[in-house]
């Protein structure tokens, strides 16, 4: 009786000793300054190293002041919680440097030319190019991402939807579960596996060698379908199904059902599902570059011969420049910052869809 | 479609001659779970990281943005990364990380030979992937943590835990299962992607650990798009049974996440 009486003496109130908000504040300046200093004394002041050591001191202070004012437990959380800031910031700053770098470079070659031109170019230019001039373009490679992606497009969509239509309103039974195995499967092909396939295909009818831009459209559907499947399923199945029974019970067919109730409720996730699938597929290069190949020139016919991509494009200006080589990588960083640029398009697209074609009142 | 890859993978195992196919495959398989892993290595735990930072520690309005700006970085095609990081990332390595680690850590077998000079590494191929990879593993460890059920965290805290241990005691164990199957999907794109690689690496032929010097041991998907333009004949045929190879890879690693994902699901509707 008299020790716990006595433990409960001991201890003056409920709550523990708590830093003020300030002091993190002031050691995190103080741990800043003084990697500074250490960074201009080692002889190599670079913002790298500023921004490690600064952590690193930050944490060691902030734990042992913790532990000394507050205790154990306290100085574990704040340990922690700037343990995870930390990396959250070092995952920002690559994030930040991909699209400073693709914008400080791209932006020099982004011009008329390169948006007109392509590279076949003449004698004059090539010369003009040699003596540091502007020349060369990648209008070819515009077409060809246009009408390779719109070709899978044109493949995938339909089948896509189609068969998540059949999934969620047919499908029951083994041929679903089949078919769902399966979207599961292709969903983790690897992009160049798709690629192969496609050449492989196409190999067998047309003979070795073979490059078009419908096998490369036949490759990226490969790497569509699943997507659009995934998502429009989701999308139908969120569509209440008392509307579909109020349907039937004003005697509309099955079929009509599906195409003046269903779908237009979940119109806008398709949508925006095939936008995102779009974005997965327009930067894709390995299965273009074993399928489509690369062309000097603007082929406007998707069932013959090499057409060029924007990614394909940005590689091969990138590790095959020719001279000068700035020229080439300075075309290569256009080429990829127009891809960042539609890509971001695209799922800004993606969000504008899904807002303004929400089904009122659900 | 099995069936046109069984006839293709046929052909060449028996008309690959003085190179068994075994002996060219074997290096590339080794490179590729090697990039991945080091690639999973360092993106698990920042995205871990990253995923409770956007789900427990931002503030409610930022956390939206911050999810939005994760998904976009895994839409950026993977060949403007590849450039990316042989212009940016290669040379910071060769020219401050490399030297340091071959001085003071070479002793480890992973950072011994003669640090490269052009950063064209395994370590830096490493990390460009492990860029890639994680926003998938963000993606998936943060909806999951953000489904850690209400009543449980708050119970924590009223018990008195710090927010750390609140983590610990609740959102870790929640997610865990969630955590592991991102991982596995962020190692099945990791096994199959090429471009990255293809433009950082400098392949050397046979089997290296060393993660800093610039012989390394190449990747299935950026061994093909390396040769794949110049190839004909049977060649061709051996680079197409090698992408059969990584097709089974990915197959199980990925038929293991799935597995694992649903058997935590299970766990969790007790």
């Amino acid at each position: 009786m008299n020790t716990v009486v006595a433990r409960v003496n001991e201890q003056p109130s409920l709550s523990s000793a708590q830093m003020s908000r300030a002091v993190p504040v002031l050691i995190g300046l103080a741990s800043v300054a003084v990697a500074i200093l250490l960074t201009v004394a080692g002889g190599g002041f670079r913002w790298g190293w500023v921004f490690i050591l600064s952590g690193l001191i930050y944490v060691v202070a902030i734990a042992i002041v913790a532990r000394v004012v507050e205790d154990r437990r306290q100085s574990t959380d704040r340990v922690m919680r700037t343990v995870i800031t930390f990396a959250f910031i070092g995952v920002l700053v690559p994030l930040a440097s991909v699209f400073w770098t693709v914008i400080t470079e791209g932006v020099s070659r982004f011009d008329s030319i390169f948006l007109s031109e392509t590279m076949r170019m003449s004698p004059e230019s090539m010369l003009a190019q040699l003596d540091g001039g502007v020349a060369g373009g990648a209008y070819h490679a515009m077409v060809g991402t246009l009408i390779v992606t719109g070709v899978s497009g044109m493949i995938a969509v339909p089948i896509g939807v189609l068969t998540a239509i059949y999934l969620v309103e047919f499908g029951s039974g083994r041929l679903a579960s089949t078919v769902t195995r399966m979207v599961d499967v292709m969903t983790g092909i690897p992009s160049i596996v798709a690629g192969l396939f496609a050449y492989a295909l196409f190999e067998l009818f047309l003979g070795p060698g073979t490059r078009s831009g419908l096998s490369g459209g036949v490759a990226l559907s490969l790497l569509m379908a699943p997507v659009v499947i995934r998502s429009s399923e989701e999308m139908l199945r969120l569509v209440p199904n008392e509307l579909r029974e109020a349907s039937y019970a004003l005697g509309v067919p099955k079929w009509k059902t599906i195409l003046k109730v269903v779908l237009p409720t979940a119109i806008a996730g398709i949508l925006t599902g095939v936008t995102l699938s779009v974005a997965r597929v327009i930067g894709e290069t390995a299965p273009l570059l074993v399928t489509v190949g690369l062309a000097q020139d603007t082929n406007y016919n998707p069932l013959d011969g090499r057409m060029t991509t924007l990614p394909v494009y940005t590689y091969y200006q990138y590790v095959q420049p020719g001279l000068p080589t700035e020229a080439g990588h300075a075309r290569a960083w256009a080429a990829a910052m127009m891809l960042v640029i539609i890509v971001a398009a695209l799922f800004t697209l993606a969000r504008i869809l899904s807002w303004a074609l929400k089904p009122k009142g659900l | 479609m099995s069936q046109g890859w069984l006839g293709i993978f046929g052909d060449t195992t028996e008309m690959s001659g003085s190179d068994s196919f075994l002996g060219y495959v074997g290096p590339l398989v080794f490179g590729t779970l090697y990039a991945a892993i080091v690639a999973l290595t360092i993106a698990t735990p920042l995205a871990v990281a990253v995923a409770l930072f956007i789900s427990h520690y931002a503030p409610r309005r930022m956390s939206q943005t911050l999810g939005y700006l994760i998904d976009l970085l895994a839409a950026i095609p993977s060949v403007v990364f590849g450039i990316w990081g042989i212009t940016v990332v290669a040379p910071l390595m060769s020219d401050d990380v490399f030297p340091w680690l071959s001085d003071n850590l070479s002793f480890i077998p992973i950072f011994s030979g003669t640090a490269s000079t052009s950063g064209r590494t395994m370590l830096t191929a490493g990390m460009v992937l492990a860029m890639m990879v994680l926003p998938i593993i963000t993606a998936i460890s943060r909806e999951i943590f953000l489904q850690t059920p209400r009543l449980h965290q708050e119970a924590s805290l009223a018990l008195g835990a710090t927010k750390w241990e609140m983590i610990r005691q609740t959102v870790l164990p929640y997610g865990r299962s969630g955590v592991i199957s991102g991982a596995m999907l962020g190692l099945g794109r990791a096994l199959g992607e090429t471009m990255a690689v293809a433009i950082i690496l400098s392949p050397s032929d046979g089997y290296f650990w060393s993660l800093v010097t610039n012989q390394n041991s190449n990747t299935i998907a950026s061994n093909i798009a390396l040769k794949f333009p110049e190839a004909y004949g049977l060649d061709v045929n051996r680079l197409i049974a090698t992408g059969l190879v990584l097709f089974g890879i990915t197959f199980v690693v990925n038929m293991f996440a799935r597995r694992i994902a649903n058997a935590g699901l299970m766990g969790v509707g007790e």
